[in-house]
């Protein structure tokens, strides 16, 4: 196995020879359609090496990681497993995501948790939208939500966050 | 019963009337929810993306105040469940992994303690009689369709799901309060999560998908049990409109529990005229 393949496979806990390409898992996929191969090709690509590929592609962003592959996969391989290694790498590496938007709204959601302890939706969305560039989509619906009284203004607070600080501080150091 | 309550970020806001009917449906049935003290984020779809330790840690957290107080946890949100679960699962599997939490944060899991979903609410023996025994009003004539979507249920190792296929225990608590609960083969498909956020054209295809379907098996709305397929189904269906109800407040409609008009003004689409 190449060196790329064992790290990923280490860091996801996934026995990545037991693939037998039946593709069951691409058949579920509810994201497939965006993907740059189906779900078993991504895995594929890892035993052949192509990091450089793979972590520049759109489909480790579009999982969802909704985990009907892996459930569904005969050979126990969780895929979604696969995709978290790989994107946790892209972001530990500096790699320019294919997918921006999909990025930065991880990063706000996790910027606003490691803020408040708890997500702070007005703040988080208004920091994706800034960051993303992306002001008008869904602005109609999500106005009506904050008329519903369903994006609160008010600050959440964690008494113990500092408990977290440890995760907070390693995170993205592999 | 009493039970150690982790609502979760959305309690509070989007899925405010999620939180609202679980907790007036609990009391009727004679159970306690207790919400536990300085709970944190569990990560939502984002820790794990970021960082692997990130998303075990802030669950993990969770789930130690919880050992703490010592009760059965539940969390009715569906994400919420399947973080804490993972962070269990974690525990479970010892190594590093476990190691390193422990130091982290600085306690010891015990393994002591159960983590609930409402399924596994609904699941446990008697629940359904429970239910129906406290029924004001049968729902008869309404036809629903249960949406468990991806993280009550899978991955099974993880979540501790007996049938990740095909479950039913929405649909046992729904035909336990006079509704009638449909088949279709849709109810464990991906709502699209937080592309929601970041490609709303994407997830709308996808629920716009899930409305034709329900609709096609003659439902008059779909009953989930989380936040984000709530929110997804409620925006995002384009061909059809179809209340989107969590199963607390189906349950809490036939019984008649108070403040429920309330409920239905936070939805987009109005499930009022469900229940004249």
């Amino acid at each position: 196995m190449n060196a790329f393949a064992k790290e990923i496979s280490e860091r996801s806990g996934q026995d990545l020879s037991r693939c037998y390409q039946c593709g069951k898992c691409s058949a579920g996929c509810p994201s497939v359609e965006w993907f740059d191969w189906p779900n078993h090709g991504v895995i594929r690509k890892i035993q052949l090496g192509a990091k450089d590929e793979l972590l520049k592609s759109h489909a480790i962003w579009m999982c969802v990681g909704c985990e009907t592959c892996g459930t569904r996969c005969p050979n126990d391989i969780y895929i979604s497993q696969l995709m978290d290694a790989l994107r946790n790498m892209a972001l530990e590496e500096g790699v320019k995501p294919a997918e921006p938007a999909v990025m930065t709204f991880h990063q706000a959601f996790t910027g606003s948790v490691s803020r408040f302890g708890r997500v702070h939706e007005l703040s988080m969305l208004m920091e994706y939208k800034l960051k993303s560039k992306d002001y008008f989509s869904d602005l109609g619906a999500g106005m009506k939500l904050f008329a519903k009284g369903k994006i609160p203004f008010m600050l959440p607070k964690v008494k113990g966050k500092g408990e977290l600080d440890t995760f907070f501080k390693n995170k993205g150091k592999g | 019963m009493e039970l150690s309550f982790y609502p979760g970020c959305t309690a509070h806001s989007t899925a405010w009337e999620f939180t609202k009917s679980t907790e007036a449906v609990f009391t009727a049935l004679g159970h306690e929810l207790k919400e536990i003290e300085d709970w944190n984020c569990c990560g939502g779809a984002s820790a794990k993306v970021v960082d692997k330790m990130l998303s075990l840690g802030l669950p993990a957290r969770n789930l130690l105040i919880a050992q703490r107080e010592g009760r059965t946890l539940i969390a009715p949100c569906a994400g919420c469940f399947n973080n804490v679960r993972r962070a269990l699962t974690a525990y479970e599997d010892g190594g590093e992994v476990a190691k390193a939490l422990e130091e982290a944060l600085g306690e010891k899991w015990k393994g002591e303690i159960e983590v609930w979903s409402l399924v596994d609410f609904f699941d446990r023996e008697g629940a359904m009689e429970e239910i129906a025994a406290r029924v004001k009003k049968p729902l008869s004539g309404l036809k629903v369709v249960a949406y468990y979507g991806c993280q009550m249920v899978r991955p099974p190792r993880v979540v501790g799901s007996s049938d990740w296929e095909n479950p039913t225990a929405l649909e046992r608590a729904a035909e336990a309060v006079g509704a009638t609960a449909l088949e279709w083969s849709y109810k464990v498909d991906c709502c699209g999560a937080d592309l929601g956020i970041s490609h709303g054209g994407h997830c709308a295809d996808i629920c716009t998908r899930l409305g034709e379907e329900a609709a096609k098996a003659g439902a008059d709305a779909i009953v989930v049990s989380c936040g984000l397929c709530q929110a997804n189904l409620d925006m995002r269906q384009s061909k059809t409109s179809l209340p989107v109800l969590y199963i607390t407040e189906l349950i809490g409609e036939a019984f008649q529990c108070e403040g429920r008009q309330k409920w239905w003004k936070k939805h987009l689409t109005d499930p009022s005229g469900l229940f004249k």
